[in-house]
């Protein structure tokens, strides 16, 4: 195989493990810290203000690990600075 | 909606090349000033339906901002209630045939982020003083002042980051759907996307309010901070 079909498979199987694994373990951490509020909830659901502010603000941290991930992933496919150097 | 709707160039201005993401934020800003000026002309003690819809958005505002920041909500009202209101117009702004939304562009983004990042600082000199606001960097011991530091700035990066990445790709996805699959298929993500567009906006303002809100010390910390040595 030519180096660019080499690059070409190595970055498209890499992209396509790099946004499974930054989907799954993302959902796996707030599929928890969504029990953790519903549990609360159920507990003391006169706090419901705070309890969904915090949750909103720690899914939105939780999520952009998820957003870099993705934003990696684009990068690798359509712009990666190092293809430059296969194609003269 | 088109691919690429951000990026083509309206017009240039000597060095200045100004992008499409510049005219749709202009045009954002000009339909909420424009709407404002309109809605706020002829207040009346007895409003009409537009009137209470505007005093609504703003009591909800209010009250968002009062949950996080009792003391001054008045304060940080004018900026986190504009950006609120400004992202929710431009998240939203890609449903409208031939226009795309401007937050879809990382500039944009990190302009908001950079305004988030100076405001943090602005606000909470306003509130609580230079001493005050400069010893809680090194407030339970100076070792920590490069992690406030690092705090600071990679928290503006996630502010860019995840309002660009969530619009990009909301629109990426409709795009590439629509090019497999046929004319009303992506009728479902472009659902999708309006949810997306009012959480982002969201997020985004109560992340800066909670930003803001932990650079504005409470009266409690800082009568506590000034009887410190």
């Amino acid at each position: 195989m030519s180096d660019i079909s080499v690059f070409v498979l190595a970055s498209t199987v890499l992209a396509g493990a790099g946004i499974v694994l930054g989907t799954m373990l993302p959902a796996l951490a707030m599929g928890r810290t969504i029990t953790q509020a519903l549990e609360s909830l159920a507990r003391q659901p006169e706090a419901e203000g705070a309890i969904t502010r915090t949750l909103f603000v720690g899914l939105a941290m939780i999520e952009s690990l998820a957003i870099y991930c993705l934003v990696i992933v684009l990068i690798v496919l359509f712009r990666n600075p190092l293809a430059q150097y296969l194609v003269k | 909606m088109e691919q690429g709707g951000l990026t083509w160039i309206a017009f240039e201005a000597g060095p200045l090349r100004v992008t499409g993401a510049v005219v749709m934020t202009w045009l954002v800003m000009a339909l909420l000033t424009g709407a404002s000026a309109l809605v706020t002309r002829s207040l009346r003690s007895r409003p009409g339906l537009v009137q209470t819809f505007a005093e609504g958005v703003v009591l909800a505002i209010e009250n968002a901002i009062r949950a996080v920041m009792p003391e001054h909500t008045g304060l940080v009202l004018p900026f986190v209630g504009t950006l609120w209101m400004f992202l929710a117009a431009a998240n939203l702004a890609s449903l409208v045939p031939l226009l795309s939304s401007p937050t879809a562009d990382l500039s944009v983004t990190a302009a908001l982020a950079v305004l988030v990042f100076f405001s943090v600082h602005w606000f909470g000199i306003r509130a609580s003083g230079l001493r005050a606001y400069l010893r809680h960097y090194v407030s339970p011991s100076p070792l920590l002042l490069p992690f406030h530091v690092i705090g600071e700035l990679t928290r503006t990066l996630a502010l860019a980051v995840r309002l660009f990445g969530n619009m990009m790709s909301m629109d990426m996805a409709a795009v590439l759907v629509l090019s497999v699959a046929g004319l009303l298929v992506p009728l479902p993500i472009l659902m999708l996307h309006i949810v997306e567009a009012l959480v982002q906006a969201y997020i985004f303002g109560i992340l800066a309010l909670v930003y803001i809100g932990g650079g504005v010390l409470t009266q409690r910390q800082l009568i506590a901070a000034r009887k410190a040595p």
